[in-house]
């Protein structure tokens, strides 16, 4: 109950906070109406006839299946990409040399477009959901990896020392002193990983997937359908924004506490 | 308590440790002084058991002596009274116990109920060091391992801490191995004061301190330190020029 109430009040001081956000985000909404109406409804739709069409999709049924078929994709992804990276990058940081050969891999990994690995893994997986998950694995594993090696390699031998003078076991060594330290690199890379999540997915539905809103985005493309172009992407934004700010931050912010500056 | 005979000790072909042997028994305070980077603060981690040992033999009369490092060395993301309890946590001690014991503990060190319930972050340098050396004394060791702990710290709370430390250490007649570059605070705590020269480290000198260390007023520690500072080994150890006929204390 104290945990949901404490959940509950990081979200409302957070919504407070982002009022400056929210006036930041109108005016880009006032220039997009103005653009809107220099370029004709052809080109580019009001925020109005993006919002009717987003609303129509809701009406007719077809956005939360498809919304829910991405969100799934890019969660497995990530969920894979998160045990994985973390795993992984935790073992090559323990070891120096590990970590040492691993550096040009990650360079390699993050240096390759996206859309080289959608290629590969249209080959490989064909049109199911192998594809958009592998290629969503794929572009984020090497972010999270990153960070746990980081986080591992800038152990504190301080802090490992005075483990070992106190006599802590290995599980409250890793759970007190190696864990809040990892996280705290780890956590903000995670985040970083969802938001390319959800754009990596979306592109490898485009060109791969039968359903999802990246299919959805190429039919509007097909049917010259600006306005139900425009709502898919305000539906995928809105979603990464939600699951950001009102699950990631919150946590983030409990685990974190002990960072934060006095009130 | 502490028996440490012959410890050679090399870093690679380096030489730190020279044939070190001291005994050290219960209740007794031996301040061990000498300039930076002699091997101090190694002799004191393989004191510990904190370094594997190469050449001589260290007995413990205790498994696991306490250690106060130079630095506080708190988690920062444990709340203080959290910290000092972590060495009872480690030998299982249940939570709401250990907690209870380092409120009472920190109480007695001037830590408030405010202070133990803050991060390290939030905390001065003063009450952080109070919190290391709560965390330590916590665990009432037979055998307590001082590396330079107040070293950072202004004269007012360093006299406090020693205050602090003399009257626990002496209730319950723990064994304390202190390690200091400060001769002050070396004859103000010390039963007896041991003097290494460093390249490669050795012990050169010993000196006892008469008296119990709760009675030396600050002139007392003076004089003590003055005498102690007239040593020939000792100013060859820290390397300061001999002493001219006339400077001689009398």
């Amino acid at each position: 109950m104290s945990l949901l109430q404490r959940w509950a009040a990081a979200v409302a001081t957070y919504a407070w906070s982002a009022w400056g956000a929210i006036a930041s985000l109108l005016a880009a909404l006032a220039l997009w109406e103005w653009a809107a109406a220099q370029l004709g409804p052809l080109a580019l739709p009001d925020p109005l006839a993006a919002g009717g069409a987003l609303l129509d999709l809701m009406q007719r049924g077809s956005l939360w299946p498809e919304l829910g078929a991405t969100a799934r994709r890019a969660l497995i992804g990530l969920a894979l990409s998160i045990g994985a990276g973390t795993l992984v990058g935790i073992i090559a940081g323990l070891s120096p040399t590990a970590a040492l050969a691993s550096r040009p891999l990650v360079t390699v990994m993050l240096g390759t477009p996206p859309i080289a690995w959608l290629v590969l893994a249209l080959l490989w997986f064909g049109s199911g959901d192998g594809t958009p998950v592998f290629t969503v694995f794929i572009a984020t594993v090497p972010i999270v990896f990153g960070a746990a090696l980081q986080g591992t390699r800038t152990l504190d031998a301080q802090l490992r020392d005075m483990a070992r003078a106190f006599g802590l076991p290995w599980h409250m060594t890793l759970v007190q002193v190696y864990g809040p330290h990892v996280l705290s690199y780890v956590f903000p890379a995670w985040i970083t990983a969802l938001g390319s999540a959800w754009k990596v997915v979306v592109m490898a539905e485009l060109l791969a997937s039968p359903d999802g809103v990246g299919a959805e985005l190429a039919i509007a493309r097909s049917q010259l359908d600006t306005a139900a172009a425009l709502a898919w992407t305000g539906a995928v934004v809105f979603s990464l924004l939600l699951l950001e700010y009102a699950v990631l931050e919150p946590i983030k912010r409990e685990f974190e506490r002990w960072r934060q500056e006095p009130a | 308590m502490l028996e440490i005979r012959g410890l050679h000790h090399a870093w690679g072909v380096t030489e730190v440790l020279r044939d070190v042997s001291l005994h050290l028994h219960a209740g007794e305070l031996l301040a061990l002084v000498g300039p930076s980077g002699c091997g101090k603060t190694t002799l004191l981690h393989l004191a510990a058991g904190l370094l594997p040992l190469q050449t001589g033999s260290i007995r413990r009369a205790v498994a696991r002596p306490a250690m106060l490092f130079q630095q506080p060395r708190l988690l920062p993301w444990q709340r203080t009274i959290d910290n000092i309890g972590i060495g009872l946590r480690a030998q299982g001690v249940p939570r709401a116990s250990a907690r209870e014991r380092a409120r009472a503990l920190g109480h007695e060190l001037g830590l408030d109920d405010r202070a133990l319930h803050a991060y390290p972050h939030e905390l001065s340098g003063g009450m952080q060091s109070r919190a290391a050396l709560a965390r330590a004394l916590l665990l009432e060791p037979a055998l307590l391992l001082l590396d330079e702990p107040f070293s950072a710290l202004d004269v007012g709370l360093r006299a406090q801490l020693h205050t602090l430390l003399l009257d626990h250490v002496q209730r319950r007649r723990t064994a304390v191995l202190l390690i200091t570059h400060d001769l002050m605070e070396a004859v103000r705590l010390a039963d007896s004061v041991l003097v290494m020269a460093p390249t490669p480290g050795r012990l050169v000198y010993r000196q006892p301190v008469a008296g119990p260390a709760l009675a030396r007023d600050d002139v007392a520690v003076h004089r003590l330190a003055a005498e102690l500072l007239a040593v020939p080994v000792l100013r060859q150890a820290f390397d300061l020029p001999p002493l001219e006929p006339a400077c001689l204390p009398a």
